[in-house]
């Protein structure tokens, strides 16, 4: 079983030139099941990146411990991959060597990775675009390279923090269908941060709306609209009532939450 | 060739002429038809403004090449040869008259006489006014006093009119009379004066002979070339005019008895060391203007009166049997014209600095010519050829000595019956040391290729080097805090201060120059390194970790290829300012190389060749630029767009 799991996660940074503390996150709880779809949403400056990173292994907490599958988590590793806003491809490299990039440091052998590369880049879509420099790629095709380079390498969790976040809706959109297919075709576990509302209710088979100062869980929610997302055009899903009706809420609480930054400010 | 060149300077120059007006009007028309058709869809400041137009890069070059040809005399050198002879024969009697002219107010702002009669006078009333009380009694100081109101009054005597001797007045009248004969000899102007065959047989101005040639060519010549030999004996005459007026006579009698008068006072009167020294001080300052009055070097002002006139006529004759050479003058030799220095008429101002740019194209070929025995070359080295190069002389030059001497065993010793028989160490060590024949290989040679061998060799080291320090300094605190003092130390100095120091450890040789070049070439490469590697995003390396990549992995794959548009343009600054330092090293010491030449023509003042090596110096550079920027656009297309 190889569960993503948080235990009174904390993490404080401390500017070190005015010694001030800034609580970033404060006693995180979190179980993530094998193949759960968790989504991540929050004003900004919750903690949603620092989390990510922590679980990413980027960061280390203050205190409290993350683990994946029973084993700690203290520094980077293949298990878990991660798909940042703005693809962070390498753009001395063709998509290509971007995607079997994990692969060649395995030191795989080529012509294994060479087909491995080809059935990626056919489930992104980007069949043909082997030998195209990603400076050449839009945003969206960018993206597609990002997924299927952490995709390629197998990891156990996805990672992704705020990957849709630089598009345009349409591009979005797609992406976000193209997200759940990988979501039900690998069976991976998925944590995603967002900004927006709607991708969360969309995408989120969990939910998590995180509130600031210190950066903690909010509310936890369980949805259907992943699941449905899968066989029913999302715009429909969109149009449900059900749907509006947690929108609003989950609006109003992240207003709400805003409003008493600036009071407090 | 340089033989036909020059017989048909004319004609070349013609085609020069009509070539470059004709790019410098075409290029304006087009460029002003192009500009029409673009104005509309331009707007100021647009940076596209500013791309292409080859006709102003045209027009650009023709005008500098039209200002350069003018500017150095080549179109008087075609077209006007003779004028240059003649303007050499006039500056000849310029240089002759010139002593004469000199004395009065025409060469210079006072008579001479004015000007002697003011300073002795000044220097008397000081001496005057600071005879030491201490060294001389009040008697002695009232003596002094009519001394010097002695000497006063022979500067006054001189300065008369009334008292100038008889001889010297025919003398002064003698000198403006035969002056005047010249001025007439000039206005009758050449008639049938003819040159002579020797003249007629000097070698071309600007083909064996860089200075124009001497002696008269053309019948106008001949006149100022006669009318200047006979002004030179008037010159001697004149300054052997005195002026001694009798009245002075008995004054002068008196002044020296009574210097002598003083001197035996200092010498008998038992006076201190210090007083003496003073007394004799004293004494020699009055003495030494004493004596310049004996010279009778002081004219009334009036009596030069006569010799001004006649040397002013003579210049207004010299200007009027010029005639049309005047204007060709003014029109096609700007700067200060010809002037005569003793065995030579030299070209002054622009000509003499600005080589034609004919003369730049033969002094180059000439150096660019690979054949030694026949003046090719300079100082005996190619300006850039090939050689075959003696593969052990690499091999002995890279393998040290010492890696013989690891070798397990011992080297061979001479046996009982007189012989060596070497053995395997021992022919280790000839290998090493360069002693076996390896066979050649085809290499450059030549005076460029050192130079560019230098900067090559000092670069490729800098990268080897620099580089990797500034990836490790861009990633690691301890790289980034050992070294950063140590670079940051020597980097400021500019090289050329380093030069003096290295060059002095290392000789001549080329270990120096290339130790001084690797020294700028590091610095860059470590600092343009560790600028690309710091600079890489964090997400970036975030992603390689996360894609399962070692710290080395990321380095070779991650770092560097981020570092690399930075690292190139690196190289590009190193190139640059190797290039420059290296010149300037190769001035300060070393036997060969495009500095070197430069160096060397400038102890001679060779102006040709100090431009070639300029022009060479330029081309190099930009050659060098052009490759680097081609190999950035090839290597790093990705720049800018991460
Ligand atoms: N390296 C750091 N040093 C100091 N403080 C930090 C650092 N990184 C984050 N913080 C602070 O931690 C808090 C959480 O930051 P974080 O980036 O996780 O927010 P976020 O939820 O991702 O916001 P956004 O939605 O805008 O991306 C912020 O208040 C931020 O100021
Ligand atoms: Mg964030």
């Amino acid at each position: 079983m190889a569960d993503l799991v948080c235990k009174d996660l904390c993490m404080t940074f401390t500017n070190p030139q005015t010694g001030s503390a800034v609580e970033a996150l404060k006693d995180i709880n979190l179980n993530l099941k094998k193949g759960e779809l968790l989504a991540v949403l929050g004003p900004s400056g919750c903690g949603k990146t620092t989390l990510l990173n922590m679980l990413a292994g980027f960061l280390n907490p203050t205190s409290g411990e993350a683990s994946l599958g029973g084993n700690l988590i203290d520094g980077p590793g293949v298990e878990r991959g991660m798909v940042f806003q703005q693809g962070a491809l390498f753009e001395w490299l063709p998509v290509s060597k971007n995607v079997d990039f994990g692969l060649r440091m395995k030191k795989t052998d080529p012509d294994e990775s060479k087909k491995l590369v080809e059935k990626w880049l056919d489930i992104v879509g980007l069949q043909g675009f082997g030998d195209t420099p990603t400076y050449q790629l839009s945003g969206g095709m960018q993206q597609r390279v990002a997924l299927a380079r952490c995709l390629v390498n197998n990891p156990d969790v996805i990672l992704m923090d705020e990957p849709l976040g630089a598009l345009d809706a349409l591009t979005r959109e797609k992406m976000q269908s193209l997200v759940l297919e990988l979501w039900k075709e690998t069976g991976k576990t998925i944590m995603i941060i967002t900004h927006s509302v709607e991708e969360a209710l969309l995408l989120g088979e969990r939910l998590f709306v995180m509130a600031p100062r210190p950066g903690r869980v909010h509310k936890e929610y369980n949805l259907p609209f992943a699941e449905r997302g899968l066989t029913e055009s999302l715009r429909e899903i969109k149009q449900d009532k059900h749907f509006s009706e947690v929108r609003e809420e989950i609006l109003t609480m992240i207003w709400n939450m805003e409003e008493e930054i600036m009071g407090r400010v | 060739m340089f033989e036909w060149l020059s017989d048909n300077r004319a004609s070349i120059a013609a085609v020069i002429i009509v070539v470059m007006v004709v790019m410098f009007v075409a290029s304006i028309v087009i460029g002003r038809k192009q500009a029409a058709l673009t104005a509309k869809d331009e707007v100021f400041g647009d940076p596209e403004r500013t791309k292409g137009g080859w006709y102003w890069a045209v027009c650009g070059v023709s005008a500098l090449m039209l200002i350069w040809f003018y500017f150095s005399w080549g179109i008087g050198r075609a077209y006007f040869p003779q004028s240059a002879n003649e303007m050499c024969q006039v500056a000849k009697l310029e240089e002759v008259i010139s002593p004469v002219k000199a004395a009065l107010p025409i060469g210079s702002r006072y008579y001479k006489s004015t000007l002697l009669v003011g300073r002795n006078v000044n220097q008397l009333k000081a001496l005057q006014a600071q005879a030491p009380p201490s060294a001389f009694s009040s008697a002695e100081q009232k003596e002094l006093n009519e001394l010097i109101s002695l000497m006063l009054q022979l500067i006054a005597n001189s300065s008369n009119p009334a008292n100038l001797s008889e001889k010297s007045k025919t003398q002064l009248i003698d000198v403006s009379g035969k002056l005047d004969g010249l001025s007439e000899k000039l206005l009758a102007g050449p008639k049938n004066l003819k040159p002579s065959t020797e003249a007629l047989a000097q070698a071309k101005w600007g083909i064996s002979n860089i200075e124009i040639p001497m002696l008269p060519t053309t019948s106008k010549g001949v006149l100022f070339d006669s009318v200047s030999a006979e002004a030179l004996d008037l010159t001697k005459l004149f300054y052997k005019i005195r002026n001694h007026p009798p009245a002075n006579n008995k004054i002068i009698a008196d002044v020296k008895v009574r210097i002598e008068a003083l001197k035996k006072a200092t010498e008998d009167g038992k006076f201190d060391e210090r007083a003496t020294s003073a007394r004799n001080d004293y004494t020699k300052s009055v003495q030494r203007i004493f004596r310049r009055l004996d010279d009778g070097t002081i004219f009334p002002a009036t009596s030069l009166d006569g010799v001004s006139t006649a040397i002013a006529k003579l210049d207004n004759a010299k200007d009027d049997a010029r005639g049309s050479l005047g204007i060709i003058e003014a029109l096609f030799f700007p700067g200060q014209g010809v002037v005569k220095s003793r065995t030579q008429c030299t070209e002054q101002g622009s000509a003499r600095w600005l080589p034609k740019p004919t003369d730049v194209v033969a002094t180059f070929i000439g150096l660019a010519n690979p054949d030694l025995e026949n003046g090719g070359g300079y100082k005996g080295i190619r300006l850039l050829w090939w050689k075959w190069l003696p593969v052990s002389d690499v091999v002995g030059f890279l393998m040290p000595d010492w890696v013989a001497d690891i070798w397990p065993g011992e080297y061979s010793r001479h046996g009982s019956d007189g012989t060596i028989t070497p053995n395997l160490k021992d022919n280790l060590l000839k290998f090493v040391q360069g002693d076996i024949y390896l066979g050649s290989v085809p290499m450059l040679d030549g005076h460029i290729w050192d130079s560019v061998f230098r900067v090559l060799v000092a670069l490729g080291l800098g990268i080897l080097l620099g580089v990797p320090l500034g990836l490790f300094m861009g990633v690691s605190r301890f790289f980034k805090s050992f070294f950063d003092p140590l670079i940051e130390l020597y980097r400021p100095v500019p090289p050329l201060a380093w030069a003096p120091l290295i060059l002095t450890i290392f000789g001549i040789s080329d270990d120096g120059k290339i130790f001084l070049l690797f020294m700028v070439a590091f610095a860059i490469m470590v600092i343009s390194a560790r600028t690309g590697a710091s600079g890489t995003q964090l997400s970036k390396i975030r992603a390689s970790h996360s894609l399962g990549a070692t710290n080395g992995q990321i380095m070779r794959n991650v770092i560097f290829p981020n570092a690399l548009p930075e690292i190139l343009t690196g190289i590009r600054i190193a190139i640059g300012v190797c290039w420059g330092t290296l010149v300037a090293a190769e001035i300060l010491a070393g036997t060969t190389g495009i500095g070197f030449i430069e160096n060397v023509a400038r102890t001679v003042s060779n102006y040709e060749i100090i431009w070639v090596t300029i022009l060479i110096m330029g081309i190099l550079g930009l050659i060098f630029d052009l490759i680097m920027r081609w190999v950035i656009d090839q290597t790093i297309p990705w720049r800018g767009k991460g």
